[in-house]
């Protein structure tokens, strides 16, 4: 495969079978490795998107400032874009998130303002709300209400599937911003009668600090329930040992909220077995683990030691 | 039929403190009167009117069951029910 330059290289990632996770010949689990995009997270689909979407609006100009609310990945991704054409790149992130991630948006010349990691991403969204109000000038993107977020997932993540298993039955992404879920699920609801979409959910238990629930509190704008046939809430231990075991039994190294997402595809693969029904169950692994490796999860004894290592920290 | 229930910090003073609980039922709405007949109050702390409280989630198999058949979400053996509250604006 050929392309024009790194950003003409995002998406067109694989979609592989899990031949030992999967239940049965009948019932297989696949994963959309969404880790083989540029900057190494689905994230440079709606990054570029909505970038290109703002260049075209003419809200974007050269020498610009993008400001954006993140986690982690949406600012990797817009970093690396805004590096590329020009931009400067201000990201709102949690305090406690972990200390790659700083790194990789230093390296790509991102400032970080650090938000208290009371609420999560909710406080994040919120200071950087208040930021935008002080510097009109600055462009926020926000991933959480902009169209062309789910637009990317309609346009590119949607139909690279469809043409790689046009049997899809069942499809299963991690709830963020929600945009994965609204554009490839509204996308696959129009060409797949009947398909499933399935939402995982992080819950943080009592693992981080008192932000249990804060997080759910916060519902994007972009999120349409109707879209969505079930959602799945995936507790800290199980997202770190479907992690560790999707990287043991399949040898597919993932992040954290990945195994959030198998954990949910594992449980309708099982209802789907019981059932008696054939499945085709795509899941999609957002980022790879390098950027959890500090936490020591995937080199930790057992499943107790890794969630014990985790504790404190944001993993999706 | 034993169904395990997960019980968040805000509820265990109905379990003496216990994470989890066991108990018995066809449906939700039969687990949730069996565990008031050990845990006198839990019940109401959930279900109001013959339906979930509106901000209190329950989880059967880490599934919503407000996907499923809310309080009449049939249950089997083995199964794993979880209870956690919802903050205002949670279920929008």
């Amino acid at each position: 495969m050929r392309y024009d330059s790194p950003l003409a290289a995002v998406g067109n990632t694989p979609l592989v079978r899990l031949p030992r996770l999967s239940p049965s010949d009948e019932v297989s689990v696949w994963a959309k490795l969404e880790d083989r995009n540029p900057t190494g997270s689905v994230k440079d689909r709606p990054a570029l998107y909505m970038i290109e979407k703002a260049e075209a609006d003419g809200l974007l100009t050269p020498g610009c400032t993008i400001l954006e609310p993140t986690s982690g990945n949406t600012g990797i991704s817009l970093a690396m874009a805004a590096r590329l054409k020009g931009y400067r790149m201000v990201c709102v992130m949690p305090e406690n998130t972990s200390a790659e991630r700083r790194e990789l948006l230093a390296m790509w010349g991102a400032t970080i303002i650090s938000s208290p990691a009371a609420g999560g991403s909710n406080t994040a969204v919120r200071v950087a709300k208040e930021i935008a109000a002080e510097h009109p000038d600055w462009v926020m993107l926000y991933q959480y209400g902009n169209a062309a977020n789910p637009g990317a997932h309609y346009a590119t993540t949607g139909p690279e599937i469809l043409a790689d298993l046009p049997t899809i039955t069942h499809f299963v992404a991690g709830l963020g911003t929600t945009g994965t879920l609204m554009g490839v699920g509204r996308f696959l609801r129009e060409k797949v009668p009947g398909v499933t979409i399935v939402a995982a959910e992080p819950r943080y238990d009592d693992v981080v600090y008192g932000l249990r629930n804060l997080d759910e509190g916060f519902v994007p704008e972009l999120y349409d329930e109707s879209v969505l046939t079930t959602r799945y809430s995936v507790g800290s231990e199980d997202a770190v040992r479907r992690t560790r075991e999707l990287l043991a039994e399949e040898g597919v190294f993932a992040g954290i909220s990945t195994g959030a997402a198998l954990h949910a595809a594992l449980g309708v693969a099982a209802k789907a077995a019981r059932a008696g029904e054939r499945a085709d169950i795509v899941f999609v692994v957002a980022d790879g683990g390098w950027k959890y490796l500090s936490t020591g999860i995937y080199t930790a004894e057992s499943t107790e030691a890794a969630v014990a290592a985790l504790h404190g920290q944001l993993w999706a | 039929m034993a169904i395990e229930v997960r019980i968040p910090t805000i509820l265990r003073n109905y379990t003496d403190g216990r994470k989890s609980v066991e108990g018995s039922g066809t449906t939700l709405d039969e687990l949730f009167t069996d565990l008031d007949t050990r845990h006198a109050g839990l019940r109401d702390r959930v279900v109001d009117n013959g339906e979930l409280r509106r901000f209190v989630n329950v989880y059967l198999n880490d599934e919503d069951v407000r996907f499923l058949e809310g309080i009449s979400t049939k249950l089997t053996d083995g199964d794993n029910v979880t209870i956690l509250p919802a903050v205002a604006g949670g279920a929008r």
